[in-house]
């Protein structure tokens, strides 16, 4: 019983953290389950316990011994990295102008980029299809790069206007009496100061691209151009009658990799209260 | 350095607002002037003005005999020192400091030079090295101060700098930017809503309100010499009382009593074109004096009243003796924007302040004999606000 105001908060502790081991082993379970099975030998695999009886590396191995899985991965990084630092730059001057200015058709350009946002992006499919092919830009980079640019900014202009509206304006005024042109000011002064926000969109824009399914699956059609997670679909066993479980794992845990190292990189960077000690005493 | 003329400022926002008309200000070189009033007064638009981040909508300033209006802030070589400081956190001390002289491209051993010396100027030679947000409220305030004299600008522009300072520190920093400001006699134009940073820092005190010039002139001067009811009870801590009158055959009846006009209140009060008889009468609470500390020969140019004292301050060097008036309380647009301001429903709503000698033996709730100098009674028009008593 929770008696007195001690016990109590000991009690919501205990609570809370038996609430968050169950979130995070639900939520983690599937990618621990997918690293077992990327460990385990073709005899290994079908025999359902969570560790495996015989370990082996051969699954690594295969991938990274065939283009199916290496030029994929080479396109994924490509794509994701090209088409993320578009979407940021663009994204932080829009979300800039958005923060600070009053122009004719602000609301406008807010309500088509959430527009956009929402758009379910299946209907497109079809037309983008028929568009890239016209255009000549099926199955090549600038194929998925340019959808993933439209998609991922209004999520990038909606995150980065809130990073700048966060920036007390005195700061760029000052900037400017210190004798900064306004591009001095944005560049010397604001944009360092946005950069946890500019980092934070653009982990969120990479994990967009790099997980994309639907467009890859769609706008490619070649090695030249296809992502892993498209390509992961197209992995066969050494024989048609082989399951290519054990590759396909091993794959997926590749490439969570990526995502993993960019976050706990540009974790530090996202640092809170960068901005204290501007204003006020 | 330089002089800075406003000639008809004025500043219309697109929604119609009129936050400054038609201000004339002439600053000479040199000169540390300062723009007080109430908030919304148009005191910070005016600065921002000068400074160029706000366009002017109508007239001309000019900076060192060159106009200025189309120029942008980094072109007009003036320095700011913001009310939040607005430091950049993600740069040192030292960085901050040099920032003006880096965009201004000057060599690296002149910037590190200017900067040593600006920092032994402000006494924060040890911090160079710390970032903003390790600093305490002070320290962010001389490191804006620093940032502002490096570059040796015409002129100073600062906003509210130390309203953000608790009560013992602000005094200290004013003394000090009032010492920095004389030893480098750069023109500075500074802009306070407190009327005692008015009093005590500035050459001349420009006093706005509705964004409108109300006033200039040097503190002692507008303390002596209110031009109208606004800056009667601005300017003076506690503030002046008002309270209703009657003129007649020379003799002034109040709530407290009849006064008779001393010769010089009557000869300014005469000039008036128009006869008033409904005034309001301004007394500054050092000109009321318990009776019995009045020496012989002053006594003979005041007048007495007996009241009884509500409430007693003593401040240790003099007293303050709060009495409350009967009948009506003296009321003018002027006052009630002053009011309003404070944050109380009305100003001067009876409570009248004496500001006695410390040796009086005045008592909370016992009467007491106030005598009034009548040399300093000022009278003002309660339709217009103008003092009737001013010499121009």
């Amino acid at each position: 019983m929770a008696g007195i105001g001690g016990a109590e908060t000991t009690g919501k502790k205990a609570r809370w953290g038996l609430v968050n081991v169950v979130v995070v082993v639900y939520a983690l379970f599937p990618v621990l389950w997918i690293v077992s099975l990327s460990f385990k030998s073709k005899k290994a695999i079908s025999e359902g316990g969570f560790f495996p009886t015989e370990w082996t590396l051969d699954n690594y191995a295969a991938i990274f011994s065939t283009t199916e899985f290496i030029r994929p991965l080479f396109n994924s990084i490509g794509i994701a990295i090209i088409a993320t630092l578009i979407a940021v730059v663009f994204g932080t001057m829009a979300a800039y102008a958005i923060a600070r200015l009053d122009f004719p058709g602000k609301q406008l350009l807010v309500g088509v980029s959430l527009l956009i946002a929402m758009f379910p992006q299946v209907s497109l499919v079809s037309p983008l299809f028929n568009i890239e092919r016209a255009l000549g830009l099926f199955d090549t980079w600038p194929g998925l790069i340019l959808p993933y640019i439209t998609f991922s900014l209004p999520l990038a202009i909606y995150t980065l206007s809130a990073f700048f509206k966060e920036i007390p304006w005195e700061l760029e005024k000052a900037a400017k009496m210190d004798g900064a042109t306004p591009g001095q000011a944005f560049q010397k002064v604001i944009a360092p100061l946005a950069a946890p926000g500019v980092f934070t969109t653009a982990i969120l824009v990479f994990i967009f691209c790099w997980n994309d399914f639907l467009f890859a699956i769609s706008l490619t059609s070649t090695e030249t151009s296809r992502t892993v997670p498209a390509a992961l679909a197209f992995f066969t066993g050494s024989s048609q009658f082989e399951d290519p479980t054990g590759t396909t794992s091993a794959a997926a845990v590749v490439i969570t990799i990526p995502i993993i190292i960019f976050v706990l990189f540009f974790q530090r960077r996202i640092v809170a209260g960068l901005t204290s000690g501007a204003v006020k005493g | 350095m330089a002089d800075i003329v406003l000639d008809k400022v004025t500043k219309k926002y697109p929604d119609g607002a009129l936050a400054v008309q038609e201000v004339n200000l002439e600053i000479a070189d040199g000169e540390f002037i300062i723009l007080v009033g109430p908030s919304g007064c148009g005191k910070s638009t005016t600065l921002n003005m000068l400074a160029g981040l706000e366009d002017i909508t109508a007239g001309e300033l000019r900076i060192g005999g060159e106009r200025v209006n189309e120029k942008a802030p980094k072109d007009r070589d003036i320095a700011m020192v913001f009310q939040s400081y607005a430091l950049y956190p993600h740069m040192t001390v030292r960085e901050n400091m040099a920032f003006p002289l880096r965009l201004a491209k000057i060599d690296d051993k002149i910037v590190d030079a200017k900067v040593a010396e600006a920092s032994k100027i402000l006494d924060l030679g040890q911090h160079l090295d710390r970032k903003p947000s390790n600093l305490s409220g002070g320290q962010r305030q001389r490191v804006a101060m620093g940032r502002a004299i490096v570059r040796n600008p015409k002129a100073f522009l600062m906003d509210e700098p130390l309203s953000n300072l608790d009560a013992k520190l602000r005094v200290q920093m004013r003394t000090e930017v009032s010492r920095l400001q004389k030893n480098l006699g750069t023109t500075t134009v500074y802009v306070t809503h407190d009327q005692t940073e008015a009093m005590t820092l500035g050459d001349r005190v420009v006093v706005m309100r509705g964004g409108a010039v109300q006033q200039v002139g040097s503190p002692q001067y507008l303390y002596e010499n209110p031009a109208n009811l606004f800056v009667a009870g601005f300017i003076g801590s506690p503030a002046m009382n008002f309270i209703p009158a009657t003129l007649e055959n020379g003799e002034l009846s109040t709530a407290l009593g009849t006064f008779p006009l001393s010769d010089k209140v009557r000869r300014m009060a005469e000039r008036g074109r128009r006869p008033v008889r409904e005034v309001i009468m301004g007394l500054r609470p050092e000109h009321l004096e318990d009776a019995s500390m009045v020496e012989g020969a002053n006594s003979s140019r005041g007048a007495t009243f007996t009241t009884q004292v509500d409430v007693l301050e003593s401040m240790g060097s003099d007293k303050y003796a709060y009495f409350s008036i009967s009948g009506k309380r003296a009321s003018s647009a002027q006052l009630d924007e002053l009011a309003a301001d404070v944050g109380v429903s009305d100003l001067g709503a009876g409570q009248t302040v004496a500001r006695i000698s410390a040796a009086s033996r005045a008592k909370e709730g016992s009467s007491l004999d106030v005598w009034v100098d009548l040399d300093k009674i000022q009278l003002f028009d309660p339709e217009s606000g103008k003092a009737l008593t001013y010499s121009d």
